[in-house]
């Protein structure tokens, strides 16, 4: 890195070539949203970037504490529409913690299971993107046909594609079909590993890709911790660091899986490490299909969980319960938590204060992307202007979470 | 209490809050564990040696988060809760101040970098002061907000909203107007303790509210007292606004029609066929 910064201001002949500024976005199809970077350029080497966010601001934690706990659960979804139940989880965690609720067995395996797949959903859109900023356009399509896959089972347990809104405090809403899981457990066999495997023959020792990518933006393990990284990005600085191991939240202690991280902090590293971490999310998926016991998926606590509408049918309490549940809501006790979860992004916490009543009087949510963002600056000084977009790409940014 | 949830497990927080107590000595104000999260609250001025001494000594390497609370009730009206996580004793704790709107806290960017734009959030969110912050700008509202809207007296539907002009050819800020009342649903059940008057209980004395109707029986004799006798000599003492639109109630004139209305459409069978198409070159 250090060659690429030049002790003088470039000239060309006799004329020297004052610093520049020009704007990078908000438009810009490899902003990935709505980024507008203030870059300051000294010919085509990036001297500062003031990243500009709040373009997406909807001030999804203003509407939560007008909401109930219900009902300000799909606002997760919302956030990082890339990977939404990993946004959930944290926040059903959250309440849980206030609550001290249990979750059922199977419930705990279903949300590892489906959390898994939403990092590979992740990762496609994340992989294939960071690919075609840097010039490359079949693998994106390619891996695009995984994530429809996914987006198809997650319309097959939820009913939606994206915004799922399945995890509820106690557990998840419905049970999945077992045709489903059988359909996955097919999918993880064949499926995904030819399209993905095939994919990424194409990138991971492309000639072009690595040149792009090797030593880019190098992050040091110290650098990695000052910056509030985590997740893919302090994994690709060396730091084998993964909530998933070291906090496990639901069924994560029965898993057997490997944390990848990298070796030079480079933007090719970070690649590598999403690459490794789908393999792990598979063979995560492959156990939870094989260990998934039969049983209630949510908690039957009724003053906190729903019941079902057949059973609202014949039980008076059931239907009293539902109807109190969907108009007041539960009510959590006084206190204030943070807890924090391996979403596909990195940490992704949510600091939730009760005040005893049925909404949350202060829900923030701790995004991954703030703080990755926030690094661009240093990360990119002394780079090449198209190398911006390379650095963007291996962040791993999504607006909706950023900006909230 | 033992616990039941699936929270994420962190390592035992057994004597933490006792040796970090210890460590920060007079600069903490106060210690709490609850939900099995360690709460450190500290004083405002001592928040950077705190959080070194933390860092450096404590083994709480991260910064993950700087959150802004709002209790408007209180002095000091504001909690700034600091995210701290140890990636070595693999370990969380909170810790947390208060400030109101005029008194600046300490920064911490000097310890971590990544402190620049939590505060800078927490800033634009609330208005809180960060003393030191080299670049203490807005981040997430528009250029030019005005306000702090996670204040609880800020309101949910904001000051202005925004829309293009065709007029004009550019984007317009206007004050917010609302088609319909903000509907805020409130399902508490009144015998739960709602702490706001129901439709209809407004004549109802709620400073002491209580089995009011059985202790009223003394004065159910004789008119009641109050300090002036109700009358309905004017609108004024019946509160009757103006009468409802005089316009509308107003005879709508009788409109009379001069040509006799055309009767129906005779039924179709009677009705002459279709003269033929005049054809091309027909002599008009």
């Amino acid at each position: 890195m250090s060659a690429l910064v030049t002790d003088h201001a470039p000239t060309t002949g006799d004329e020297v070539i004052t610093n520049y500024t020009i704007n990078f976005g908000p438009q810009h199809p490899a902003a990935h949203g709505v980024l507008r970077m203030v870059m300051e350029l000294d010919g085509e080497i990036i001297q500062r970037i003031d990243p500009h966010i709040g373009l997406l601001h909807r001030g999804t934690e203003k509407l939560i504490e007008h909401k109930t706990y219900l009902q300000a659960l799909p606002y997760f979804d919302r956030l990082d529409y890339c990977s939404p139940l990993g946004m959930e989880h944290s926040y059903v965690l959250a309440i849980e913690k206030l609550l001290n609720l249990e979750v059922p067995i199977r419930g705990q395996y279903l949300r590892v299971l489906f959390a898994e797949l939403t990092r590979i959903c992740n990762h496609m859109l994340n992989l294939g993107s960071h690919v075609m900023d840097v010039g490359a356009m079949t693998p994106n399509l390619w891996m695009f046909e995984i994530r429809e896959d996914c987006l198809n089972f997650f319309e097959r347990a939820s009913g939606a594609r994206m915004h799922m809104a399945w995890y509820r405090p106690g557990g998840v809403h419905q049970d999945v079909p077992l045709k489903l899981l059988t359909d996955i457990a097919d999918w993880l066999d064949t499926r995904l590993p030819r399209l993905f495997e095939d994919a990424m023959s194409l990138v991971i020792d492309n000639r072009i890709f690595k040149q792009r990518n090797v030593d880019i933006a190098t992050v040091s393990k110290d650098d990695a911790v000052r910056w509030g990284f985590s997740g893919p990005m302090i994994r690709g600085s060396g730091i084998a660091w993964d909530l998933r191991k070291s906090q496990p939240y639901d069924v994560y202690d029965r898993m057997d899986f490997e944390i990848p991280v990298g070796t030079r902090g480079d933007c090719y590293d970070r690649f590598m490490v999403r690459v490794e971490e789908v393999r792990q999310s598979a063979k995560i998926m492959k156990q939870c299909l094989r260990d998934m016991p039969e049983g209630p998926i949510a908690s039957d606590d009724r003053k906190i969980v729903p019941p079902k509408r057949a059973e609202m049918k014949q039980s008076m309490e059931a239907l009293i319960h539902h109807f109190k549940l969907y108009t007041e809501g539960f009510h959590v006790p006084a206190g204030e938590v943070y807890v924090a979860t391996e979403s596909p992004k990195g940490e992704f916490g949510v600091y939730l204060v009760s005040d005893g009543s049925n909404k949350p009087y202060r829900c923030k949510i701790r995004p991954t992307a703030f703080s990755h963002l926030q690094a661009m600056d240093f990360m990119s000084r002394g780079h090449m202007l198209p190398d911006a977009t390379a650095i963007l790409g291996a962040l791993d940014i999504v607006f909706g979470e950023c900006d909230r | 209490m033992t616990v039941l949830h699936s929270s994420p497990r962190i390592t035992s927080n057994e004597g933490v809050k006792a040796a970090l107590s210890a460590a920060l000595g007079s600069m903490l104000v106060e210690a709490r564990e609850e939900y099995g999260e360690i709460l450190l609250t500290v004083a405002r001025d001592s928040i950077e040696d705190a959080l070194r001494l933390l860092r450096d000594e404590h083994e709480y390497q991260q910064l993950m988060e700087i959150a802004g609370a709002d209790y408007p009730n209180r002095a000091e009206r504001f909690d700034v809760v600091y995210m701290l996580l140890s990636l070595t004793r693999n370990h969380r704790i909170m810790v947390k101040l208060t400030t109101d709107e005029a008194t600046p806290v300490p920064t911490v960017t000097t310890l971590w970098p990544v402190a620049g734009w939590l505060e800078r959030e927490v800033f634009d969110m609330y208005g809180v002061l960060f003393a030191g912050n080299p670049d203490l700008r807005r981040i997430l509202t528009d250029y030019g907000f005005q306000g702090h809207p996670q204040r609880k007296d800020f309101p949910l539907t904001g000051y202005v909203e925004l829309r293009y002009s065709e007029e004009d050819k550019r984007v317009v800020y206007e004050p917010v107007e609302l088609a319909q009342d903000l509907r805020t649903f409130d399902f508490m059940s009144p015998w739960e303790g709602a702490d706001y008057i129901l439709p209809g209980d407004e004549k109802a004395d709620i400073t002491h509210p209580g089995p009011a109707p059985v202790a009223t029986t003394a004065q159910t004799k004789g008119p009641p007292t109050v300090d002036k006798p109700k009358v309905t000599e004017t609108p004024a003492d019946t509160g009757a606004g103006e009468p409802a639109n005089t316009v509308a109630a107003k005879k709508a004139p009788v409109r009379k029609t001069k040509a006799k209305a055309p009767d129906a459409p005779a039924p179709t069978e009677n009705r002459p066929a279709r003269k033929p198409r005049a054809k091309k070159g027909d002599p008009k």
